[in-house]
């Protein structure tokens, strides 16, 4: 039966017999253990953000714009032509299986007046499926439905931020504003949505009917035209085959013919972000993997001052070994040492890795994020590169033969 | 049945080519409660024989019966029970541990067989008590002379209750008169507690505290005389 308290006592009173060399020693795995944990805290940061992006633009999103695509990428004479319809929207929703909503958007900036306030805005005609595409909830209030779009009703939904500058805190449901003179009746308020990916303020918007904006307030060039369609699939899975059967129908719409180029781009957002959370985590990995490195390292100065610590103190060895000291206790003794090391080493490194995320996401303005789990990774992981590290010193001093280990000089 | 009983106990080392008979069959008896000096020029064997009989080194050829038990064949933690529990070591340069208290010393063997912190602590008192050392509980082996930091080491080995002590040339770094304290110390123990004493040494008036002489040359016995 190995006695773990004397034991711990004897390894400790070793490493306050070398301050120095003790802190050195531990200050590889500080290192270590720090830049594991504030790697992750970044590495998490950054696809924490990519994902509130996505969820906030909505998922499983296609965006249909006029223009062709160039081999670059590149839209050519993007909005300068308009190709698109609202007829082309209700044939994508009637005909095309994997798409769930389809919002057509028509619209402009205009100014917009409650009493004596006024604000300037972009104005978006649209129809009720909108909310659903952007999955975006009234605050307040109740949509608009597809009779208004119908006939053409003069009603609208607010943004957040057109709320505050217009009424304060007067309750704007039911209320009248004017937009470019034309009265609107408030039917809701759209829930705060904060900043796009792109830093627009997406709550700075007013969405009405789209038939609306399209004959009371922008005009059309011609009878129906919208700017953009923007298309929610019923699934992620859906996305590749949504995208393809819009492709093939407006194709077929616009009559264009076997080598013609599309004179619209269908784009897939949700699939753009997905490659850039891809990067992200690729990233992350990297990062991960040269914080580890560094652990490593650490870890392996840890096996180099055991290993001399274990020569330097062969005699005690040997002199323990006189008295009774069994395998077990000889081994013990040395990989409590190096745990005891690789531990306080990794305890003080999450403290520092913990100060340091916070320090760039003040300072740097950095989106991190410290995961509970990374904390307990790092310090596992710490305990696991004591005992791997401590483990041969330590089996090398138990397999010492106590008579050579006693003459040592 | 003796303490100890070697029959043919051979120990060979092999240096590369160079073949090393360092004890060349031994075959030797020692009752419970002897008092024994064993003498002989340097390199005649004399410590391969001790560190034999106190189990630190396996013979190379032969049987080693320790309380009837043979020892030839227990593997390394059972001869370091052995040790633990049969054993007192005390040596020529006495083997202390350093930055370690007189009282943590003598601790050190009751580390090993699971004693509880307080019955360690009193054990280890009154084991330097009995060497005459109580007024040096807690200095260090560097803050005591020679004499004092052996009389540790014997009270170490006496702590654990050790029927046996195995002192290879324990007064070689000391003067005369701490030598004839620490003979004085061992010869008590050997007639107030029966413990059995084996030294070596190469001082004529050293051995003159033993009851019985054997004397080594090239590995081999070449006289065993008992003295009354
Ligand atoms: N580990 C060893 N390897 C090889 N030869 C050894 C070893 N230990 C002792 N010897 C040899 O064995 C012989 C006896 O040594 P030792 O028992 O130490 O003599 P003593 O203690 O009587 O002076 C010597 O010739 C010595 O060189
Ligand atoms: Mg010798």
């Amino acid at each position: 039966m190995v006695n773990i308290p004397s034991t711990m006592k004897i390894s400790l009173r070793a490493l306050k017999a070398n301050k120095m060399r003790s802190s050195l020693t531990m200050l590889g795995i500080i290192i270590g253990v720090g830049a594991v944990i504030t790697m992750l805290a970044v590495g998490t940061g950054a696809r924490q953000e990519i994902a509130e992006q996505i969820s906030s633009v909505g998922s499983n999103l296609l965006m249909i714009l006029p223009g062709a695509t160039t081999a670059g990428g590149v839209r050519m004479g993007a909005g300068t032509q308009s190709t698109l319809s609202m007829a082309d929207a209700e044939a994508i929703k009637k005909e095309c299986l994997a798409v769930s909503y389809v919002a057509p958007s028509h619209g402009g900036v205009a100014q917009v007046v409650y009493g004596n306030q006024n604000w300037s805005t972009g104005i978006t005609g649209t129809t009720p499926d909108i909310l659903y595409v952007r999955e975006w909830y009234l605050s307040a209030g109740r949509p608009f439905t597809e009779q208004d779009v119908k006939s053409a009703t003069k009603v609208c939904l607010l943004g957040q931020t057109v709320v505050d500058n217009l009424f304060g805190d007067i309750n704007p449901v039911g209320k009248i504003i004017r937009i470019k003179n034309v009265p609107f009746t408030v039917l809701g308020t759209l829930e705060s949505k904060g900043q796009s990916p792109t830093g627009q303020d997406q709550d700075d918007t007013i969405y009405i009917p789209v038939t609306t904006s399209q004959k009371k307030l922008f005009g059309t060039p011609f009878h129906g035209m919208v700017r953009i369609i923007m298309v929610k699939a019923k699934s992620t899975e859906d996305l590749n085959t949504a995208e393809k059967q819009i492709t093939e129908l407006l194709r077929q719409r616009h009559h264009i013919g076997q080598k013609q180029e599309n004179d619209f781009t269908v784009r897939n957002l949700t699939q753009m972000m997905k490659v850039e959370e891809q990067s992200t985590k690729v990233m992350t990995l990297l990062l991960g993997i040269i914080a580890s490195v560094s652990l490593l390292v650490g870890g392996i100065g840890i096996m180099n001052i055991m290993l001399v610590s274990v020569t330097e103190r062969t005699r005690e060895i040997g002199i323990r070994m006189a008295v009774g000291a069994k395998t077990w206790d000889i081994r013990l003794q040395f990989i409590i040492e190096a745990l005891t090391l690789s531990l306080s080493g990794g305890f003080i490194g999450i403290v520092i890795g913990i100060s340091s995320s916070e320090i760039l996401s003040t300072v740097a303005g950095w989106t991190t994020i410290i995961s509970l789990f990374s904390v307990i990774l790092a310090f596992c992981f710490s305990a696991l590169v004591g005992i791997f590290f401590g483990f041969y010193p330590a089996y090398k001093a138990s397999l010492l033969n106590p008579v050579e280990a006693l003459r040592y000089e | 049945m003796a303490l100890i009983e070697a029959s043919a106990v051979t120990k060979v080392y092999q240096l590369g080519d160079i073949v090393v008979n360092a004890l060349c069959t031994i075959s030797l008896s020692i009752e419970k409660g002897e008092f024994i000096a064993i003498m002989g020029p340097s390199g005649s064997g004399k410590s391969t024989f001790m560190n034999i009989l106190g189990c630190l080194d396996k013979p190379t050829k032969g049987r080693y019966l320790l309380e009837g038990i043979d020892v030839s064949n227990l593997n390394r933690d059972e001869l370091a029970n052995i040790r633990n529990k049969k054993i007192g070591f005390v040596f020529q340069g006495f083997n202390l541990l350093q930055r370690t208290s007189a009282l943590e010393n003598v601790e050190l063997p009751m580390l090993y067989n699971g004693v509880s912190a307080e019955e360690r602590r009193q054990k280890a008192a009154a084991a330097l008590r009995a060497v005459g050392l109580e007024g040096r509980q807690n200095h260090y082996s560097t803050q005591l002379s020679g004499g004092e930091q052996q009389r540790v080491a014997i009270a170490r080995a006496l702590v654990n209750g050790a029927p046996i002590i195995l002192a290879d040339e324990p007064t070689g770094n000391l003067d005369t008169k701490t030598s004839t304290e620490i003979m004085r110390l061992l010869k008590k123990l050997n007639t107030e507690s029966n413990i059995t004493v084996i030294l070596v040494t190469h001082e004529t008036d050293i051995a003159a505290y033993s009851r019985r002489v054997i004397k080594f040359l090239d590995g081999c016995i070449v006289s065993d005389e008992h003295i009354s």
